[in-house]
């Protein structure tokens, strides 16, 4: 039992990690039918930025600073500039391919410039236990969670309470009657590429002490990103949220009890089982049919 | 001028077709190699051009195919029976996997099947990697021999890129035949608008099954090719990043062309060879490319001859057009 709850703290936390980078996802695709399949490698790219900022003598606060900058301007305007501007009169399918071919340009990259070997990161939240209930946790899986569950709430915020969270949303459910009614569409669709890549950034900082940094890391993460926000319901943010989560738990739980061979194929199934059951996802609306 | 354009092509297809046969023969081993993976992945991605460009379909899932179609044949023939058998079992294997993974997508929309692909690219990758058993695990199947042809030996790399080629061949004729044939027709209509096929009396449901069952079978051949080529299969090759790239490799030389996958494929399996002299840099360097030819001609390269040839068409026709009007104008 007290295993259980071990498992469940360390799963919330992983799970926290996949609800920012997920929730990002579902932005791109709701204000810009963008499937990034780059997530994964967007989320690996700016620890190795931080690094790299650290290697010039950057002290750590200034290099997270710096990094969380220069992946707003490569991985939020630079991205929807210079890959999504361009291909996204052309539908779906192709911009899709053109961010797989992304995230093959991105590995590489990292892999040629900076090392192909795994880095460590240092953690923002200092190693060490803390006493909940009188049960010894991890300091760092309360942390990450702590900042994880700051970024949604954040957002979350954003998105529901202030007048740009809801020109957004506006923007998101009908780019048209959006524009007729006076919103920056344009300015809006960037504004989500920037929380984008903000939401990376933050992943970044808060997976990379855990799993190191590594060129090929972000395979695994934006799979699992993709399944929560399918999971989750592909056009709601808080599904993306609790896609995340139940990912995160799932797969920790997989590991634990079913085995740790197969513990990939948990969060597989559950997907297959959704789209049988319930294809919108646990949260999401069904999409209105398009003839 | 029909005639004379017909002609030509005839003639390309011919010297393409000879310089496939007779530019081998001066290669090494190694060349051989890379020309056999490219027949090879060629047969895999015309499966996945058959469900994506014909019908519509977005598979993830199609390395995961090549995969089943590999060891299929590698268990086979460790068995000690022919490589055709493993074909046989490979084929029928894959298109009833593939028929039994279309079902729960078309239950929903269509985006629904790359969804479920991508989750059975990654389950498929496990039973490779966990079912020591039949596979072997993490250590792979080696040893895996070449098939003896008509009596003819195919060990030797120069032979066994002949079986490849040919394979190639009889695959393209296939393909050919069927999207020539009312499915392919049909195939077409279900990409093209679902809704007025299935008012026409097309089984939409049927057939978008039968265009994936088929194509995946298509990888399974490519899988059966790949295992005795490369004599040693391990999981790692089959996991999801084949299927993207077969997915690029359809995209990139232009899905829904018939000679698109020729393109496509040549393009991922042997532009990073010829970009080999520029060291660690060649996969940036195809990446960038990919995704400039992207955003230059998102339908690909036929889809750049295509729009070359429609411009010149409409110039044909509309010069056509002009002296016919000014002929019909009365003299002043």
């Amino acid at each position: 039992m007290s295993n259980l709850l071990d498992l469940l703290i360390a799963g919330l936390a992983t799970g926290a990690i996949y609800a920012i980078v997920a929730v990002g996802f579902t932005l791109l695709w709701q204000t810009s039918q963008t499937i990034n399949f780059a997530q994964g490698e967007f989320v690996m790219l700016p620890a190795f930025l931080m690094l790299a900022a650290m290697h010039a003598g950057a002290p750590f606060w200034l290099a997270i600073i710096l990094g969380m900058l220069l992946s707003m301007l490569l991985l939020g305007l630079g991205f929807k500039m210079l890959l999504v501007d361009p291909m996204l009169r052309h539908g779906v399918l192709p911009l899709a391919i053109a961010t797989m071919a992304l995230a093959i340009g991105l590995k590489e990259a990292v892999k040629q410039f900076f090392s192909a070997e795994a880095s460590p990161f240092p953690s923002i939240v200092p190693a060490g236990d803390i006493s909940i209930l009188g049960r010894q946790v991890a300091l760092q899986s309360v942390g990450v969670l702590a900042l994880a569950i700051a970024a949604v709430a954040g957002l979350t915020a954003l998105l529901n309470r202030t007048s740009i969270g809801h020109q957004m949303q506006a923007t998101a459910q009908n780019p048209t009657v959006a524009r007729i009614i006076g919103i920056p569409v344009e300015r809006m669709i960037l504004l989500t590429f920037l929380i984008n890549a903000f939401l990376v950034a933050l992943a970044s900082l808060l997976i990379t002490p855990i799993y190191l940094a590594k060129f090929s890391s972000g395979e695994v993460l934006g799979q699992a990103a993709f399944i929560a926000a399918i999971v989750g319901g592909f056009n709601q943010v808080r599904g993306a949220i609790a896609g995340g989560l139940l990912i995160g738990v799932v797969d920790n739980l997989a590991a634990a009890y079913v085995s740790t061979q197969y513990r990939a194929a948990v969060p597989m199934v559950l997907l297959i089982l959704i789209i049988l059951l319930r294809p919108q996802g646990l949260l999401g609306r069904a999409e209105e049919r398009t003839v | 001028m029909n005639f004379l354009k017909r002609y030509w092509r005839v003639a390309l297809g011919m010297v393409v077709i000879a310089a496939l046969i007779i530019a081998p023969m001066y290669l090494n081993r190694y060349g051989l190699f890379i020309l056999s993976q490219w027949a090879v992945m060629t047969i895999a991605a015309m499966g996945l051009n058959l469900t994506l460009g014909y019908a519509g379909q977005v598979s993830l899932a199609q390395g995961a195919f090549v995969g089943i179609g590999a060891y299929a044949a590698a268990i086979i023939t460790a068995n000690g029976l022919p490589l055709i058998a493993g074909l046989g079992v490979a084929i029928v294997l894959c298109f009833a996997i593939g028929w039994i993974l279309g079902y729960p997508a078309l239950r929903v929309q269509h985006h629904y099947l790359a969804f479920v692909t991508l989750a059975f690219s990654t389950l498929a990758f496990l039973v490779f990697r966990n079912e020591s058993w039949l596979t072997n695990g993490i250590y792979g199947i080696s040893n895996i021999p070449r098939p003896t042809i008509l009596g003819y030996p195919t060990n030797r790399p120069l032979p066994f890129y002949y079986v490849c080629l040919g394979s190639l061949a009889l695959v393209s004729l296939a393909t050919w035949w069927l999207i020539r044939s009312p499915w392919g027709r049909a195939f077409v209509a279900l990409r093209e608008n679902p809704v007025r096929a299935l008012s026409l009396g097309i089984d939409t449901r049927r057939y978008t099954l039968m265009a994936f069952a088929i194509g995946s079978a298509l990888g399974g051949v490519a899988g059966t090719l790949y295992a005795p080529l490369t004599q040693y299969i391990d999981p790692v090759p089959f996991n999801l990043s084949l299927s993207l790239d077969l997915l690029m490799m359809v995209i990139v030389g232009g899905s829904g062309f018939f000679f698109g996958p020729f393109l496509g494929a040549m393009i991922a399996v042997l532009l990073p060879e010829w970009l080999r002299f520029t060291q660690g840099y060649y996969l940036m360097i195809y990446a960038v490319a990919v995704i400039l030819l992207l955003i230059y001609s998102p339908s690909g390269i036929l889809g750049i001859l295509d729009r070359y040839l429609t411009e010149r068409r409409t110039k044909a026709a509309s010069a056509l057009r002009a002296v016919a009007k000014s002929g019909l104008e009365p003299a002043p």
